[in-house]
Order: C-alpha cells, then structure tokens, then sequence
C-alpha cells in the first residue's frame, strides 16, 4: 500500500511519521501532484494558522489538485478546517472539498480548546472498534458545527465536529498520532478503508 | 467533557533524565523515553520535558531525544529549556516535539512569544512564568528564579496571552519543593483572568492538592518528584480526582 502525507511545510509531519511507523506502515511525504494522485492513502496533516496555510498550498497548486483526489483521504486538525468551505481564521477561503464552515469559538471560553476529550455520537468505518466516549486529544480555537457531514462529535461545552466525512474526504480535528492507543486505533481503520 | 491535565516534568541534562527515579518496572531510570513510555502507560495526559544542559553543542543532543520520544510516545509532549529564538523552535517541532515552553528569553524579549506565535501558531507557544510571593504581592523571577523582575505575576500573564501564548506554565516558587501544596491564590487569580489554559506546578504533595488546584481553576496540573518516586502514582490519582467530580481521563 503507497500512503502519502501530503507536504505544504505546515504539519507536524515527523509525528504522523512516527504514528505509522508504530502500526508497521511507511509513508513518502511529497507536494508531488503524480505521486499523491497514485497514493492508495493520502494523509494531510496540519498545525498553524489556516491563512498561512492556504497560501502555502497555492504554491504548488495543490489547492486544485486536492479536491479531485478519489482515493481514502485523511485531514488532521488544521487538515480537517482546510477540507472546508471558508473559517474565520483571518477570514479565509478554505478548499472547499466538505461543505462546511469553520467558526472561532465562542470567546467566554478558553481557547485553544486544549486536552483530551470525549468523542460521542461515532457513525463511520472511521470509528470501527471505538467505543462511544472515547477520549481523543485536541488543540484547537476554530471548530466546524455539527453538521449532516459529522461523523463524530465532542462538546465544548457545545457540540462541535470532531470529525467530518464527504465523500472519499475523511477529517478528524483531533490528533490520531498524539491520542494514545485509541488514536493509533483510528489511524490504523483508515488504513484499513 | 474537556478533561483536567495531569503532567509528569522529566528534567533532561546532556539527553538523560537527572531528577532520582525509584520506579522498579523501569530498567534504565536515566531514559527519558523509558521514563515517557511509563508515565503515558499509566495515563499520564502529557509530558514536559525540561533541559537544563548549558552548552548550545550538548543541546544538539537534546534534539536527538525530542526525535526518539516522538517515535516512541502517543500523547503529546511539550520541551523547555534555553529556548531563545525561533530557529531553536523549528527544529524542535520538526523533530515532533507539540509545544516548547520559554521563560526567561521572553523577559528578555517578549517579541519573541509573538514571532513564535506567527510562525508556529499559539497553540505550541506555552510560556512559563515562575513566580514568588512577596510583601507586596506575586511577582515575577527569571533566570530559574535568581532575578526579581519588577513584574506582576497577573501583569505578565496577560501580556504574554496578548501576545500570542497559548498556554500558561505557572510555576510558584515559593511552594516548590515544599510538598504543602500549589499556589492556590495565585493560579485561580491568573486561570480566571486570562482566556488561555493554565498549568499549576510546584508545591504538589498528595492528591487533595491536585483537587484543590483544579477546583481553583486550573486547566493542568503539573509535578516531578511525587511521580518519580511513586508517592503520588498517577492511576490513583487520577481515580481519586474522578470520585471528586473532577473531569478526568481514566
């Protein structure tokens, strides 16, 4: 199986490395349109601000290339937002792929919304052998609503995405690769789509 | 529900651990990794690293070991120590640390939380006050705790938060080493007063501390020697602050 992490220097790409070494896969991280095209998996991580982002896949097209892909397809926390349609974050148009916003959250609470948190209301093959109210691990201050396209949801304290599904297009705004055995679990069930 | 955080803090000097250990699961009490694998075992939520090597070329080494617990642990990881510029960050979260925590260089500069912030997002800029309680109030020290700064603990908690942080280690140094508890004033002052997480340390001596701190407001609670030598294992800790309806991973 050929995965790839898609590489726009601005994902914690050593981690998601390191996670699939530990279920025994090896992935190629590439901005390589052909490469990524024939990839079996394609991984897309993110950390950082979602303006900068946008920009840095500009510069190798991959803005127009992502959305064609046909093959499994993971976003990981700002993986997950730039999959949207258009954030808050410095007002941006995001790619568009999953038809849906992403909102700051509301600002009497603390953000980042930092730690590990329940993940409720499972629905996908994602979540094959998760149990409800599993905990999962997240730092983010934008979040997508709860949506027809929402696979997962965790509350802070109002429900929020903790993971979307469009199509081919699967997005989970926590980290698999820093969630323990639970997000080792999930990591491994996209491999196995 | 977001859970309450609790962190065991390895001291690494020259890429070992330099804090006694008394585990006797472990087999080498010096490996970090070793040390990291059991506390992330045991539920620890996530782990600081904090390097007190002095010399830039035995800090290479501490690069080497932010890549091996990366490869080996699945909870995040924050890493401090002597971090004064943004090139010492990138390589740190290239090699897969989650966060760095800096102290003094932001003193020094606090322009630098800000270009850290820009570059790398708040949410890997932890900034670590440490804070002594004095006849006029809680004030800052820098230069692990030698220089009196002038600076209001609240003051520069909020400035930091301005800046860009997007966490705050609050370390009181007038209950560190004391075992008598954290710094309860002070850390339910600044975790109301600033929109960001707060880590409580220094002062943890048994599990109603951890309660008292968390009720207080803290978002995490952070301690080293209670966990390296086993007095207040994190299991039962964790089951302790749970049965106190303390919203806790177990």
């Amino acid at each position: 199986m050929k995965i790839v992490i898609v590489d726009y220097k601005a994902g914690n790409v050593q981690s998601v490395l390191f996670a699939l070494e530990r279920l025994g896969a090896h992935a190629t991280v590439t901005s390589n349109a052909e490469e990524i095209q024939s990839a079996d998996k394609v991984i897309f991580p993110g950390v950082g601000e979602a303006s900068s982002a946008m920009r840095a896949l500009k510069v190798n097209n991959l803005d127009q290339l992502l959305p064609t892909l046909t093959q499994p397809f993971l976003g990981v926390c700002l993986g997950m937002q730039l999959l949207c349609q258009h954030s808050e974050e410095g007002d941006t148009q995001m790619l568009g792929i999953i038809p849906v916003p992403v909102k700051k959250f509301d600002a009497a609470i603390k953000v980042p919304h930092m730690g590990w948190n329940n993940l409720h209301h499972l629905k996908s093959d994602l979540f094959t052998g998760i149990q409800e109210e599993e905990y999962a691990y997240f730092v983010h201050s934008f979040y997508a609503p709860v949506t027809e396209h929402t696979i997962a949801q965790s509350s802070y304290p109002e429900p929020f995405s903790a993971a979307l599904q469009y199509k081919n297009f699967y997005a989970v705004q926590f980290h698999t690769e820093k969630s323990g055995p639970a997000g080792a679990h999930i990591l491994q069930n996209f491999l196995n789509l | 529900m977001l859970t309450k955080r609790i962190i065991p803090c390895l001291d690494i000097k020259n890429g070992r651990t330099v804090k006694g250990v008394r585990f006797e699961d472990i087999r080498d009490a010096g490996d970090p990794v070793e040390l990291a694998a059991l506390y992330a075992k045991q539920g620890a939520d996530e782990l600081v690293f904090l390097d007190i090597t002095a010399t830039n070329e035995k800090r290479k080494t501490l690069v080497e070991l932010v890549r091996e617990v990366a490869r080996y642990i699945d909870i995040p990881f924050t890493v401090g120590g002597g971090i004064s510029a943004v090139e010492d960050v990138e390589v740190l979260l290239q090699n897969g640390a989650d966060k760095v925590s800096v102290n003094s260089s932001a003193i020094h500069r606090p322009e630098l939380i800000t270009e850290l912030a820009s570059r790398f997002g708040s949410q890997c800029v932890t900034v670590a006050i440490d804070t002594k309680s004095t006849p006029e109030g809680w004030k800052v020290f820098s230069k692990a705790g030698t220089v009196d700064t002038d600076l209001w603990a609240l003051d520069w908690a909020k400035e930091v938060v301005e800046r860009g942080a997007g966490e705050i280690l609050l370390t009181s140094m007038s209950n560190d080493g004391t075992k008598n508890g954290f710094a309860l004033d002070i850390t339910g002052e600044i975790s109301r007063n600033v929109i960001v997480p707060v880590i409580a340390s220094g002062g943890a001596g048994n599990e109603q501390h951890f309660l008292d701190v968390f009720e207080v407001g803290a978002d995490a609670a952070l301690a080293a020697s209670i966990f390296h030598f086993q007095e207040v294992p994190i299991p039962g800790l964790k089951r302790f602050l749970a049965e106190n309806k303390i919203d806790i991973r177990i």
